[in-house]
């Protein structure tokens, strides 16, 4: 190897986390086959580090990798050609095996094409889920099933499944037609909404949040909304919902990369032009007769974004929307963040009281945030036990750096370093 | 592709139908028949008598062994089916939509296995 291996290699590395999901939409669309899709990119991105060293990086590096990624599944198929049915599949398909491979502008729909077929609704609302988040953004089984709550296994057969379905019910690789658009819609803002949120507030590793998925969310929002045949309210609402999340991202973490509440961040660093641009959308998706789940969580994003601090927000505005939203789409966590507001309406006595109501459903028994949440209000009105037993139990659930060594920090507060918490569970056994 | 489209009604609601409501699902469902067939989707399509006409057939040690009734006791029973043409699941689902029966019954579409035709997914998109 000559040149600049090592930055090469960092560069086959960038281009793999910015490129790769793009790539693999582009290859299940050629090879229409999501196993072999799969493997083909990994062939390519193998074949980038074998040669790019040697011979310098191409022009348009995506453009060789799908080429590449293409002409590997060729020889795939061909040493699988044994079997009559595959030199069958491949005589059929003429633009596989010959041509060079071109940028046509229909290649950025791809992943809008690759969503619609994640969340087509022959898929069971759990799979669509999973499927979009492995395929679509890549995420591992492990960081779909935090997401979910639920086990690794369960999402690996889930997806297993999904993709057999795709293959063999024959699910075509296409966007839906006019009359479809709707519904299909419904079923792709959801989903897309969770990827946000595995963006906004990682399940796991070092980094509180994930910068690429949350604007990976956010341009299939903007280009879901430019394909439109006609504007949607709830698009709108959720385009406006991301970026009113978003306009806080940098507030959120503090320099060495520990976690801010929204409470104690310098509100000077929110993103001013993605809350005017949020702000513009929320008036407009509420000016229209649906007004549905994105656009009222939009709405409280839209007061916090507008409110100088914590003590001077509209606490109840935000738990009056709650209300509205409980009754359009109830949840255990939107009464979870209904019973935030009302704590700080009302005070913390009243927000815990609903907190304990819903904790006893046992909806929210996995739900670090709900014991979080708990533990807070409980350290607030000096019940240092009970702020200590939740802070706990959340931090038995967190697997995120930066919200564990909250946690810790806080049950430092109270009093209780790691050696005191043994004990303690030591004497609880006994 | 070819999916077969089952029908499946509660027999009690179709009983309890007018002969009037009854006759007009029966005329519609020959009249989608027909426009299936116009569109180059139709291949077969049979309603069934009654699920209390049904033998159920099993050949354990090859030894016969027939019992009265469905294979299978659900609140929705088997009544009819439909075999179409469509070249992929979107088609098919657009095309089982219309079978009058789904505004009475469900229908499911199930995929035939036919390994000389299966191929890739239409890569127009």
């Amino acid at each position: 190897m000559t040149g600049e291996p090592i930055s090469i290699s960092d560069k086959v590395e960038d281009i793999y986390r910015a490129e790769s999901r793009r790539i693999l939409a582009t290859l299940i669309r050629l090879l229409g086959d999501f196993d072999l899709a799969e493997e083909a990119l990994q062939n390519a991105f193998a074949a980038a580090i074998a040669t790019w060293p040697r011979d310098g990086m191409p022009e348009n590096p995506r453009a060789w990798l799908v080429s590449t990624g293409r002409f590997k599944a060729v020889d795939t198929l061909r040493r699988r050609a044994r079997y009559g049915a595959i030199e069958a599949q491949l005589a059929k398909s003429p633009e596989m095996t010959t041509g060079e491979f071109e940028e046509a502008p229909e290649l950025e729909d791809d992943r809008l094409r690759l969503i619609f077929v994640c969340c087509h609704p022959a898929l069971s609302p759990d799979a669509q889920i999973a499927l979009t988040l492995r395929e679509v953004c890549g995420l591992t089984t492990e960081e779909i099933a935090r997401a979910f709550l639920s086990a690794a296994p369960t999402v690996a057969q889930r997806i297993v499944r999904a993709k057999s379905k795709i293959r063999d019910a024959k699910i075509p690789y296409e966007v839906p037609v006019r009359g479809e658009w709707h519904e299909r819609l419904e079923i792709v803002l959801h989903v897309i909404y969770l990827i946000f949120n595995e963006g906004y507030s990682a399940s796991a590793g070092e980094s509180l949040t994930r910068g690429e998925l949350t604007q990976e969310a956010i341009r299939l929002t903007r280009l879901l909304i430019a394909l439109l045949p006609e504007p949607d309210s709830e698009a709108t609402g959720l385009l406006a919902l991301l970026l009113l999340q978003e306009s806080r991202r940098t507030a959120r973490t503090s320099p060495d990369g520990e976690m801010v509440l929204l409470e104690d961040q310098d509100r000077s660093l929110w993103n001013r032009d993605l809350i005017a641009e949020g702000v513009s959308l929320v008036r407009r998706a509420l000016a229209s007769r649906n007004v549905g789940a994105y656009t009222l969580q939009a709405s409280i994003a839209a007061i916090h974004a507008e409110a100088p601090n914590s003590s001077a927000t509209d606490w109840n505005e935000i738990a009056g929307l709650y209300d509205v939203l409980l009754r359009v789409d109830p949840s255990p966590v939107a009464e979870l963040n209904r019973a935030v507001a009302v704590a700080m309406r009302d005070g913390e006595v009243a927000g815990l009281r609903l907190m304990d109501e819903l904790l006893e459903t046992g909806e929210l028994r996995n739900y670090s945030y709900a014991h979080a949440s708990r533990a807070e209000l409980c350290r607030r009105l000096g019940q240092n036990d009970e702020a200590r037993k939740s802070y706990a139990r959340a931090l038995e659930l967190m697997k995120l750096g930066p919200e564990r060594r909250f946690i810790e920090r806080r049950l430092q507060e109270l009093g209780v370093t790691a050696l005191n918490r043994k004990r303690d569970a030591l004497n609880r056994t006994h | 592709m070819k999916y077969l489209c089952l029908v499946y009604t509660e027999e009690a609601k179709l009983a309890a139908m007018s002969d009037p409501e009854f006759e007009q699902l029966d005329a519609d469902s020959l009249a989608y028949d027909k426009e299936m067939r116009d569109a180059g989707h139709f291949l077969v399509a049979q309603a069934l008598q009654s699920v209390h006409t049904a033998t159920t057939l099993r050949v354990r040690k090859n030894k016969l062994s027939a019992t009265d009734g469905p294979f299978a006791e659900t609140k929705e029973q088997l009544c009819g089916f439909v075999l179409i043409q469509a070249k992929d699941l979107n088609e098919a689902l657009r095309v089982a939509s219309k079978i009058p029966s789904a505004r009475v019954g469900s229908i499911e579409v199930r995929p035939v296995r036919d390994l000389a035709e299966s191929e890739p997914w239409d890569r127009r998109g």
